[in-house]
């Protein structure tokens, strides 16, 4: 082999940033940031020592709030002079840690970045602040008829800074897309501290699709201080179809028979018996407690596409076994109909202490072997599983209810989840579809990875952040890590990491 | 690993150690497009063939070789489509150019470039590694959307062996309609149309004439056909024009000595260029292509000026700038990149930029 040892600049073992001296930082940081905006007492920084994953834990050194831009650029100065970590933070709502502290680092909120800047109906764009929530982008274009498509279900409260970061979707993405689709623009500042301006105003730029690289890094590569999304107009109509079948496998076949069919719903989701029942207690939607699966299917344009659609849906359904169809008769009902959906979550919070909820996306024809195998890891693990999925593109949220107050009931959620995650990449899909990986599933990376494969996702972080200082740790596992986790993706027989030193 | 695979990856490794530059060739329909071409040429039409087609996962798995023709007619075969019509530029384009050049055809603006429908991909990176990024499904955001990037860097991130394309059914209807209108009413138009619920696919402004495709259900185009007038065109005159547009076999793009094919691209609503030159626009205002003999800088500074940016795409000087320069900090990031994939420089060298 000629294969000339690269060293990589940082990806092999875990840094040590156990040197970082806080009153340095503190000092410096308190030079740029006005009072008010830099907090470093205990009990400041205790309301962000986790995002929306609870379970995982850390209290930052200090916590910057800049309100400009100008700040920004000199916060991500100073901690490139001292060599200090920096996790950027939206609205704390992701799922997957991503904005979990780092013990030694700088947690840099851009909750102060909370305005919209523009709104051009004409052009149907918005440049927006990064933290300006989800929502309230498509509540200032509803007047001009025109919203932001991608509608992760926290939409109320996540910041599209986030979902920048994780690449959000929602229930709508199979036909509107992914964060990724809907943006023209990121404006972003280096660990350098300087100025990018990624994609603009056209629908392309020179060079590389840097866009499509920092939608979904997960604040690795830079630190977003603007965006341009784009808007679409809101459809005429909505119209919802609600289906039950006696048998999940049967409803997963229509599923595929509805893509077969050549239509592309607005949204098309499944849930399984245990999570129609947590959820008609809850929100009493008038959901059929008797199914094993219901769907959802929603279809969207001017009345006349929408009724053609939704004929055809029926048509479909029918053919596969459904056991009850209703059609949603007015927007009070379509909203009945997705209210259980969307309570799904806080349905488990209220049957069970916690739950744990995985995002693994696997090739719709698998469901049934998915759905079947969780049901044996339920007997595995003695801990129940409900199972709300986004049908039409594959991607699953099983939720894993437990009690965190039970000896060892935490560790069994965990390695349930685990083993859920590897089956999803063996089945041919991946572990996580819109959560991200954040410090959650950083293990499962080395199962859906190789080490080629991880080194140059170190090697693409190097190109943007060479010292290594934006969110360090997460979503890309050192190979050290994979070798102590043992489950990296072995392939052709070879060992994995033979060259690395190992604890 | 195959034995085209393994057979490339020595062939890498080697061309790696001896610092001698690739031209990495598929059809060779897009040898126009970039800056000159250099180093021996590596065919890859070799490596053809469809992996697997899943017409109910809405995804296609190809080789890389494979002719962009082929792939089209078997998802045909199953009523479906790359949503982005790609243009071909002549017979024997493959899958790795298309996605290597990155371009998209009339439909972009509605419905996506080739990146939006990038799944996954198989590439031979600079160091001889074959590595997989993204996969089969539509949602995956398991490290950095590496796949994504691929598209319309040129070959001079690596060989792509393979790629999983996010496919979709055909459209059930079509019409297209004409309409006379000036360069800005025309673009006043397409924006305002674009703003309302109706299923346009397609917009063409040329020489004071409008042609505007509606795709989607029966019954929707129907409607939009009724609501917006126009005089509508036949099925085989309607397929004939966006054709011709695609591949750019229309009149308007046949370049006089001289001129260059300039392709700026802006935001939809950016006013008129008002450079001289022949100008086909598309993409609801936000493709502008511009037949001209001005001056390359004022093009490039009319195109900053109007917040986009212009690229030679036809006829300039293939050994001189052909893309929009890139800021000190872009650039530095574009050095990295490549570097992090090809650190020896042999894939491509000096067509997207003469730093790499």
């Amino acid at each position: 082999m000629n294969a000339e040892v690269e060293a990589l600049p940082f990806g092999e073992t875990e840094r040590d940033f156990s040197a970082i001296d806080k009153v340095r930082v503190v000092e410096a940081l308190s030079r740029v940031l006005p009072a008010g905006t830099l907090m470093y007492e205990t009990e400041d920084l205790r309301p962000y020592e986790c995002d929306g994953l609870a379970a995982y834990r850390a209290l930052p050194l200090v916590v910057a709030l800049p309100t400009t831009e100008a700040q920004v650029v000199d916060v991500l100065r100073i901690c490139h002079e001292l060599g200090v970590p920096v996790v950027a933070r939206g609205a704390g709502t992701g799922l997957s840690g991503g904005a979990l502290p780092h013990t030694r680092g700088v947690l840099l909120s851009l909750a102060r970045f909370n305005r919209i800047l523009a709104l051009d109906p004409l052009a149907r764009t918005a440049v927006v602040q990064p933290g300006v929530r989800n929502l309230a982008i498509s509540e200032a274009a509803a007047p001009h008829g025109l919203y932001y498509a991608p509608d992760p279900s926290s939409q109320i409260a996540c910041s599209i800074g986030g979902n920048v970061a994780e690449n959000a979707g929602g229930v709508h993405c199979l036909k509107y897309g992914l964060t990724v689709h809907n943006l023209l623009r990121v404006r972003g500042v280096t660990i350098e501290g300087e100025i990018v301006e990624i994609g603009s105003g056209a629908l392309d730029s020179p060079g590389y699709d840097l866009l499509a690289l920092v939608t979904g890094s997960e604040g690795m590569l830079v630190v977003v201080t603007e965006v341009t999304v784009k808007l679409v107009p809101k459809p005429q109509l909505a119209q919802c179809v609600l289906a039950a079948f006696d048998d999940v496998v049967r409803a997963g076949d229509a599923v595929a028979r509805i893509i077969a069919a050549g239509i592309i719903p607005a949204g098309l989701e499944m849930m399984d018996q245990p999570a129609t029942a947590a959820v008609e207690e809850f929100v009493r939607a008038g959901y059929p407690l008797d199914a094993k699966a219901i769907l959802l299917c929603e279809a969207d344009g001017t009345p006349e596409e929408v009724a053609e659609e939704i004929a055809r849906v029926r048509a479909v359904l029918e053919d596969s076994g459904a056991t009850e169809i209703r059609v949603s008769r007015d927007e009070a009902e379509r909203l009945r109909f997705w209210a259980g959906r969307k309570a799904a979550f806080p349905a488990a919070g209220r049957i069970s202490p916690d739950y744990y909820c995985m995002d693994g996306t696997i090739p719709r024809k698998r469901l049934g072997e998915m759905l079947t195998a969780i049901q044996d890891m339920e007997r595995k693990y003695g801990l129940r599983c409900m199972n709300v999925f986004h049908a039409g593109d594959g991607n699953l949220h099983p939720l894993i209810l437990f009690d965190a107050n039970q000896p060892d009931e935490l560790e069994r959620a965990e390695a349930f989840g685990a083993e859920i995650l590897e089956l999803s990449v063996a089945l041919g899909g991946t572990i996580t579809g819109e959560h991200g990986v954040g410090l959650e599933k950083i293990n499962q990376m080395c199962a859906q990875f190789s080490t080629a494969e991880v080194r140059q996702f170190f090697r693409v972080k190097a190109a943007f952040d060479p010292p290594g200082l934006l969110n360090p740790g997460k979503a890309i596992p050192t190979l050290n890590r994979c070798a102590e986790y043992g489950r990296m993706k072995v392939s052709k027989g070879h060992v994995p990491y033979p060259d690395i030193p190992r604890f | 690993m195959t034995t085209i695979e393994k057979e490339w990856a020595e062939r890498v490794r080697a061309a790696a150690a001896a610092g001698a530059p690739l031209c990495l060739r598929g059809g060779g329909t897009k040898d126009f497009y970039g800056r000159m071409p250099m180093g021996e040429i590596f065919d890859l039409r070799a490596n053809a063939g469809i992996v697997a087609h899943e017409p109910t996962e809405l995804v296609v798995t190809v080789r890389g070789g494979t002719p962009l023709a082929e792939l089209e007619a078997a998802l045909a075969d199953k009523g479906q489509y790359l949503a982005f019509e790609p243009p071909h530029f002549g017979t024997g384009a493959t899958v790795a150019g298309c996605v290597a050049a990155g371009l998209a055809g009339p439909r972009r603006a509605a419905m996506g470039a080739v990146r939006d429908f990038m799944l996954g991909v198989k590439l031979l990176d600079g160091r001889g590694e074959i590595m997989r990024f993204g996969g089969q499904v539509m949602k995956n955001v398991a490290g950095y959307d590496i796949s994504r990037l691929v598209a319309g860097s040129l070959g001079t991130l690596g060989i792509v062996l393979e790629v999983s394309l996010k496919v979709l059914p055909r459209p059930v209807a079509e019409a297209t309609l004409r309409f006379e209108f000036d360069e800005a009413s025309a673009l006043r138009r397409m924006n305002e149309w674009g703003g309302q619920p109706l299923p346009v696919s397609a917009t063409l402004w040329h020489a004071g004439v409008l042609h505007l495709r509606l795709s989607g259900a029966e019954a929707a185009v129907r409607a939009a056909t009724e609501k917006l007038g126009g005089d509508q065109l036949a099925a085989d005159e309607a397929t004939a024009l966006w054709t011709s547009v695609r591949e750019q076999a229309a009149a308007p793009f046949a370049l006089e000595p001289g001129e260059v094919l300039w392709r700026v691209a802006l935001p939809s609503t950016a006013p008129a260029l008002a450079l001289p030159g022949r100008q086909v626009v598309e993409w609801g205002g936000a493709l502008r292509w511009l037949a001209s003999a001005g001056e390359a800088a004022q093009i490039r500074a009319r195109a900053a000026e109007l917040g986009g940016h212009a690229a030679a795409f036809r006829g300039g000087d293939p050994r001189g700038e052909v893309f929009q320069p890139l800021s000190a900090p872009l650039a530095g990031i574009h050095r990295r990149l490549k570097q992090a994939f090809d650190p020896a420089g042999i894939f491509n060298p000096d067509r997207l930029y003469p730093e790499f």
